[in-house]
């Protein structure tokens, strides 16, 4: 299910403005690989070009290639659509949606693409979603109630029940628990670690704790000033890049120094 | 210190100094009280006139609150009780005029509102053979005019107002050329007076079917040109309140844009649009000049909007008035009835449009 993403070579633009240069990486399949660096250094910009939802904002466009397992997300001819079904993403703030029930908004990837479940197959999916995202002992007497009732946490985890209803094979979290409680956090990093034994996880975070200890490989993104492009400085072994990195840039960031 | 406070502090009545300095609970009360008298009094002395009385008690009740309050209490508290009295005071002489046409509407109303008055068309009949006029009272010719004109013009904008809403704050890019000469053009249309959107519609269906042209779909016409600029304002304000985040979820779940829109955005907003759209009716409901133009008016019941006059109850009131019958009372009944029945309609529009908004409300905490 989990698959591998090679970025080549890839440039993000806002309009003229260059957001962030020339990155190239490639993500394992099976691994939780995070995103560290100080806040505008193009990290949740590169993050949503790995499934086109940075599309969404006016003006933003990329050139260069995202592989994944040998098909060119920017090949012309590409639908968004079909991209976003294979790599699901975990947004900053949790964002069910209000109009749905918790049981709704699971489904809601399946049921907004106009796929017929019988109630039956319904059940079965909103609990294996619900138990993937350690929330169905939570909520499982109250499913049809509004998904907008339960706590931050809880919203979150349900946004990522939802994410994995769709079986993407890929998931983006773009700082996802930056809104939460340290247990609520704690919930989804252990969440994290569960997922991966499935999906090729990609997280953003500004936690570096949090970086090492839920991720595999660790990518350091930084920026020589304001108005300068973003840029991939060293990508590592998670371990590495806390304890031996090979830029000085990073050493000075992971050990607190600056950023 | 003030010589209040001081007075207090001497007599050791006080034991919180937090509470000192300031005037009782019952100060603004009485004060009114003893203000109403006042002037009353001295309006007995130069002749006695009710409006005077309130305008007066007004203006001492404040002088007096202000005066008083600097001088128990600071400088602050006395500029908040003025400023509160004023505010007070602006709330009610906006309210006065409102009040005021709802009572001369009902009070006059009410005797012509009969269940005849709502199930049979009106009309006065002249009797060749005794010379006889005989006059009708009724309205169901104005009732049913109004609600197939207003529907129909309801029909037309509600379509165009929501799409073209919808295009504006989904599809068009921000600062497009296009999405600006609308907003622009939607601008202007919201100002157009109705008797030019009235002569509009007439001269469009002269045109298109020749003189005497008078039909309830070229009035309905007129009040759609009227309609779809508010339909359009509120529908996109209530399409911008959609936090972006949800359309960003949906479309993450590989939703397509289609959807996204059809069944995360609309649902979010819908009671919003709901009360918009029904707002957006009130206003129109009432309009009389355009339909006076494009329907003309007429005593017959005519329930076919595409050919000959139709009457409206705005006209109905209008026409009451300002070409009476041969019983210019009974004329001048069944108009203050029409108007009486237009209020009533808007009540139970506003109603309808406040129960579609709970119900579709999004549940949930907020």
């Amino acid at each position: 299910m989990s698959k591998r993403i090679e970025v080549k070579d890839l440039n993000v633009y806002y309009t003229d403005f260059l957001a962030v240069e020339d990155v190239s990486i490639t993500i394992e399949p099976r691994t939780v690989t995070a995103f560290i660096g100080p806040s505008g250094c193009g990290k949740s910009t590169f993050l949503r070009t790995l499934n086109r939802m940075h599309e969404v904002i006016p003006g933003a466009r990329v050139e260069g290639q995202v592989v994944i397992d040998g098909n060119d997300l920017y090949a012309p001819g590409v639908d968004p659509v079909m991209v976003r079904r294979q790599v699901g993403m975990v947004f900053q703030r949790a964002n069910p949606f209000p109009t749905m029930s918790i049981r709704d908004n699971v489904l809601a990837g399946l049921k907004l693409n106009n796929r017929r479940l019988t109630k039956n197959d319904g059940d079965d999916l909103v609990e294996k979603g619900l138990r993937g995202a350690n929330l169905w002992e939570e909520v499982k007497d109250r499913l049809n109630l509004p998904g907008g009732g339960l706590s931050g946490g809880q919203q979150q985890r349900l946004c990522i029940a939802r994410a994995i209803t769709v079986e993407p094979d890929v998931l983006l979290m773009d700082e996802p628990c930056s809104a939460l409680d340290p247990i609520s956090t704690l919930a989804i990093e252990d969440l994290i670690k569960e997922l991966k034994e499935q999906y090729t996880i990609v997280i953003v975070t500004h936690n570096m704790q949090q970086a090492s200890r839920v991720s595999d490989r660790t990518a350091f993104f930084n920026i020589a000033g304001t108005g300068k492009p973003g840029k991939l400085i060293e990508f590592g072994d998670t371990t590495t890049i806390f304890s031996h990195p090979r830029v000085q840039a990073t050493e000075d960031y992971v050990s607190g120094r600056f950023g | 210190m003030s010589l209040l406070t001081q007075r207090a502090a001497r007599a050791g009545a006080p034991a919180n100094s937090l509470t000192s300095g300031q005037l009782p609970r019952f100060a603004e009360v009485s004060i009114i009280g003893g203000s109403a008298v006042a002037s009353g009094l001295v309006l007995m002395l130069l002749g006695f006139n009710f409006v005077g009385w309130l305008v007066l008690t007004a203006i001492v009740y404040l002088v007096v609150l202000g005066v008083l309050s600097s001088i128990v209490e600071n400088r602050r508290k006395a500029t908040d009780r003025l400023v509160r009295g004023i505010v007070s005071v602006a709330f009610i002489l906006a309210i006065v005029p409102l009040v005021s046409t709802l009572y001369t509407v009902v009070s006059r109303g009410i005797s012509s509102l009969s269940w005849e008055f709502i199930t049979q068309s009106g009309g006065s009949s002249f009797n060749a053979d005794t010379l006889e006029v005989t006059n009708t009272p009724g309205a169901l010719q104005a009732i049913v005019g109004t609600l197939i004109i207003t529907g129909i013009a309801a029909l037309i904008s509600i379509p165009i107002g929501l799409f073209t809403s919808i295009y504006l704050v989904e599809y068009s890019l921000p600062g497009s050329w296009l999405a600006r000469t609308v907003t622009m053009l939607v601008d202007v249309m919201t100002g157009i007076p109705s008797i030019v959107a009235g002569l509009f519609a007439f001269s469009l269906f002269s045109i298109i079917m020749g003189p005497k042209a008078f039909s309830g779909f070229s009035a309905a016409v007129a009040l759609s040109v009227l309609m779809i600029p508010t339909v359009v304002r509120s529908c996109e304000e209530m399409l911008r309140l959609v936090p972006g985040d949800l359309r960003e979820a949906s479309l993450a779940l590989g939703v397509s844009k289609f959807s996204t829109i059809a069944r995360i955005v609309l649902p979010t907003a819908i009671a919003g649009i709901v009360t918009g759209i029904m707002l957006s009716i009130a206003r129109v409901i009432g309009e009389t000049a355009p339909i006076f133009m494009a329907a003309s008016f007429t005593d017959n019941f005519n329930a076919n909007p595409f050919d000959g006059p139709m009457q409206t109850l705005p006209v109905m009131a209008y026409t009451g008035f300002a070409f009476p019958g041969t019983d210019i009372d009974a004329s001048h009944n069944a108009a203050w009835g029409a108007a009486l029945l237009l209020v009533l309609l808007v009540v139970i529009l506003n109603l309808i449009a406040r129960i579609v908004a709970r119900v579709f409300a999004p549940k949930g905490s907020r």
